[in-house]
């Protein structure tokens, strides 16, 4: 019986670049400028990294192909290098490999970059893509909104919402991330705007408005890991721990078989249960002390509450209107401004949730500080990403906290 | 006399888009001011996903409900069809999942080509009957007298071997060739060039059509004033002066397709023929003419199944929704050049060689349906797809084409390219089970909602611009 990857691997550093526009940069410079963060913060030289994984999506518009743009840009000393790629959840999944490789004892250090050049393509919104050469002769030429946007009118069916009602909690949704993005100097979308300002956006794909949707940004993430013993050596005293990875694919029965009803990802939920098992958590809602969600859309925040286990069925509406996961609530949500307001340059992105969870961890979240229940800072953070559309995906959920934890 | 064979049923299509008379007469009046008198009722006009080839899809499927025998042969009949070279009746059969022994034939370059397939299709169906589907989709150039007169449609007919239940039954016909030019398009231009309407009239209308008709109802020894229906495509007033001109005294001609549909080309022969069935009683014979380059004069009557066409013609009028831009219209058509963004710019490539190994899925709609637990799946899979199955190699083809469907969840994309924003797909589930994320078509804004039930119909999917090919799959459409 495996015994899980609980505490086997600590983070010794990370780095994330600011998100956003820049267009002045291309993805080595991001992937740099992480980099060296993480470097300074773990306290090594370059060269005692013992293998590499890169996260990048877009790899046609952007780094082109393989392992190679990381080992490159970074001039890494001709260690492995691998290139990962799982939709949205491509950081968290760069993560799982740096951190299984730590765990099974292959190499002492290893790092986790994802990056996402994505403001080259001369217009808004994602790059256009093919969806291989079967797929493209059937499915719709979907936009990532519009697959999301599914969400909304079955969930809003399913549980007897009107739009208007569901629109409100969306746009709270997206009113509190900004709000925490306000104190995020590295987020992409740093100004306030109002629940009316989002319901009253221009359409993008109904119901989403503009304010519904993340913002399309460049960046990088990154993070170096190793084992509890080597990190100690490095001086960390309770290093940020590693208490569940999970990952859970469709495989196909939202596409194509009636059983899955849209109004919520089927894969979420499982891999919630995993990674709560993995990490040893009896009840989430009463141990979590803070969560990065996929908020891809403002609908997607929604119901991942529910698929993680947080809100009850169909009362996602009631506990997001309540402040349940607002900065002062119970279960602050996306305290960083989330993907809707840091930004989202889809490598990046898991491992900026697992930055921002780290950074809270370790109390040095600066003005965005949680106190933690009992306020003695946080214990527990929960990161999840949603790759790809509700009718297929890839959910990850990861589980960080501190490793002498108060858990 | 031969037996000439029988309309066995017939099937009508109709683009749900209707552009106005008085909006093309008030948007190009500056140009041609005759076409101020802003004359009455609409033209259909086709959707930007349709086509001379899918609306044939839609008329002969039309046509074909309800049948259990295949024809055994099927003639594709359009001076449109979107294909110079790739056989277009082919195409079409295979969307019908018609079986590939079906003799096909394409009859192109003339109006008359509907009317030339019926009458050829006992002498090539032989023993069976033939699926003889005329449609065109005629662009017209701004402002020209053909803009409002035009229409955009398809007809089909089963011709065969007469039975119970028949629709009509061919009694005579005459043909005449002539090279009289009225219009003419040549290859590889655009639009048609027209001539002097009182020329087409006196010279060819009034003379060699007339003659024809009176040679058609000699030869079968038929009195003129006992002919209750006149099917020409003609203006209603051009068609009476035609059945007075005959001695056709008692002859009715049809108004509702020129009112609602306009002059639909190589369809509109078989859709007067049709609308003539529609108000016929069981016993009324029937003149109908074709015309292009000569003149088919058909001797019909009206038998039991007649108003079987009344339905299939109503059926396709009544679903008309107004087109409310003129300057959509013409970006549809491409007369204009609409900027429709840079996701516009994607490549459309098609990999043939996935097309043709997938043409069962792709052009037939057939999914699967496993043997062990039933389920039905799109696309047809080695594994099945129900959560307490996942058995390899259990399914079967089963063809989702004429399922029907409901709305499970939706959306209106914005931000999708779209030749007519919001570009409509959601989750579709079948009938008889299993789910595909699909296109919807033919549905305006706020139009949609989840739970309203649909069915499908084969439409263009993609314009590859880079290497000018088309590419076409099955979408919903609101029920």
């Amino acid at each position: 019986m495996a015994s899980g990857i609980k505490d086997k691997v600590v983070i010794a550093g990370m780095g994330c670049s600011k998100f956003g526009e820049r267009w002045a940069l291309g993805p080595d410079d991001l992937m740099v400028e992480a980099f060296g963060e993480a470097l300074e913060d773990a306290g090594i030289e370059r060269d005692r990294i013992d293998a590499a994984w890169l996260g990048v999506f877009f790899d046609e518009q952007s780094t082109g192909k393989s392992s190679l743009p990381l080992s490159m840009a970074l001039r890494l000393p001709n260690v492995p290098t691998t290139r990962v790629e799982n939709l949205c959840a491509t950081g968290t999944e760069a993560l799982r490999g740096a951190v299984y490789a730590v765990a099974a004892g292959a190499c002492d250090i290893a790092l986790a970059m994802g990056v996402e050049k994505l403001k080259d393509t001369g217009f808004g919104g994602l790059p256009e893509r093919t969806k291989g050469t079967f797929e493209d002769l059937y499915l719709p030429s979907s936009t990532a909104p519009g697959a999301f946007a599914q969400l909304a009118s079955a969930y809003a069916r399913g549980y007897g919402y009107s739009i208007d009602e569901l629109k409100r909690a969306m746009a709270h949704i997206s009113w509190k991330s900004h709000e925490n993005a306000t104190r995020n100097p590295k987020a992409h979308l740093r100004n306030r705007i109002t629940i009316q300002q989002a319901l009253d956006a221009p359409m993008i794909s109904h119901p989403l408005g503009v304010y519904d949707c993340c913002g399309v940004s460049d960046g990088a993430a990154c993070a170096i890991v190793t084992t509890p013993e080597i990190a100690r050596g490095l001086g960390k005293r309770d290093p940020v721990s590693i208490k569940a990875l999970q990952l859970a694919p469709s495989n196909g029965v939202e596409m194509g078989h009636e059983s899955w009803d849209g109004t919520h990802t089927l894969t979420t939920p499982l891999a919630a249960r995993r990674a709560y098992a993995e990490a040893g958590i009896g009840d989430p809602r009463a141990e979590l002390d803070l969560i990065e969600v996929h908020d891809c859309f403002s609908i997607t925040e929604l119901v991942l509450m529910e698929d993680l286990g947080l809100s009850d069925e169909g009362r996602a509406p009631h506990d997001i209107l309540d402040g349940r996961y607002d900065r002062d609530g119970a279960i602050p949500c996306q305290i960083d401004g989330g993907l809707k307001c840091f930004g989202h340059p889809i490598g990046a992105s898991g491992l900026r949730m697992a930055y921002e969870v780290y950074l809270q961890l370790l109390g040095r979240a600066g003005p965005r500080q949680l106190r933690g229940r009992g306020g003695l800072g946080p214990a527990l953070g929960l990161t999840h990403n949603l790759g790809g559309i509700p009718n297929r995906n890839v959910a990850s959920v990861a589980v960080f906290g501190l490793l002498a934890g108060r858990v | 006399m031969s037996d000439l064979g029988s309309i066995l049923a017939c099937g009508v299509h109709v683009p749900r888009l209707r552009l106005p008379r008085a909006l093309i007469a008030a948007e190009t009046g500056w140009l041609n001011p005759p076409a101020r008198n802003a004359p009455a009722g609409e033209r259909a006009i086709a959707n930007w996903d349709e086509d001379a080839l899918t609306m044939a899809v839609a008329a002969a499927r039309n046509c074909l409900a309800g049948r259990t025998a295949a024809p055994a042969g099927i003639a594709f009949c359009s001076t449109t069809a979107p294909f110079a070279d790739r056989d277009d009746a082919v195409l079409v059969a295979a969307a019908l999942d018609l079986p590939d022994t079906i003799a096909t034939q394409n009859l192109c370059a003339t109006l008359r080509a509907g009317t030339r397939a019926v009458l050829g299709a006992r002498a090539d169906g032989a023993g069976g009957s033939t699926l003889v589907v005329a449609s065109d989709l005629r662009p017209t150039r701004v402002g020209s007298p053909q803009e409002p007169a035009y229409g955009d449609a398809a007809a089909a007919l089963l011709i065969g071997p007469a039975e119970a239940g028949e629709l009509a039954r061919l009694l005579g016909a005459v043909s005449r060739n002539a090279d009289f030019v009225d219009h003419y398009r040549m290859s590889g231009i655009r639009f048609d060039y027209a001539l002097e309407e009182r020329w087409v009239r006196d010279e060819f209308l009034m003379k060699a059509v007339q003659q024809a008709i009176g040679e058609v109802l000699a030869g079968a020894g038929v009195n003129a004033a006992d002919v209750r229906h006149l099917a020409i495509p003609a203006a209603p007033g051009l068609a009476r002066r035609i059945a007075q001109g005959s001695g056709l005294a008692a002859a009715r001609c049809d108004e509702r397709l020129w009112q609602h549909c306009g002059d639909a080309g190589a369809a509109m022969p078989l859709l007067e023929i049709v609308a003539a069935l529609g108000r016929s009683e069981p016993g009324d014979l029937i003149v109908a003419v074709g015309l292009g380059q000569g003149v088919d004069a058909l001797l019909l009557r009206a038998e039991a199944g007649a108003g079987r066409a009344a339905q299939a013609l109503e059926a396709a009028l009544a679903r008309g929704r107004e087109e409310t831009s003129y300057v959509r219209y013409l970006a549809h058509r491409g007369l204009i050049d609409a900027d429709f963004g840079m996701r516009a710019e994607r490549d459309q490539r098609t990999a043939h060689t996935v097309a043709y190994r997938k043409r069962a899925a792709v052009t037939a709609f057939t999914g699967g349906r496993c043997e062990r637990c039933g389920a039905v799946q799109f696309p047809l899979s080695r594994v099945c797809v129900n959560p307490a199955c996942r058995a390899a190699d259990t399914q079967r083809p089963h063809r989702l084409a004429d399922s029907s469907g409901r709305v499970k969840t939706f959306t209106e994309d914005w931000q999708a390219f779209a030749p007519r924003p919001p570009y409509v797909y959601g989750n579709i589930e079948f009938a008889e089970g299993g789910n595909l994320l699909m296109e919807v078509t033919d549905v305006e804004p706020g139009e949609l909602a989840v739970g309203d039930a649909v069915r499908f119909e084969f439409r263009i999917k993609d314009e590859d611009r880079a290497r000018a090919f088309r590419r076409y799959f099955w979408k919903a459409i609101k029920s």
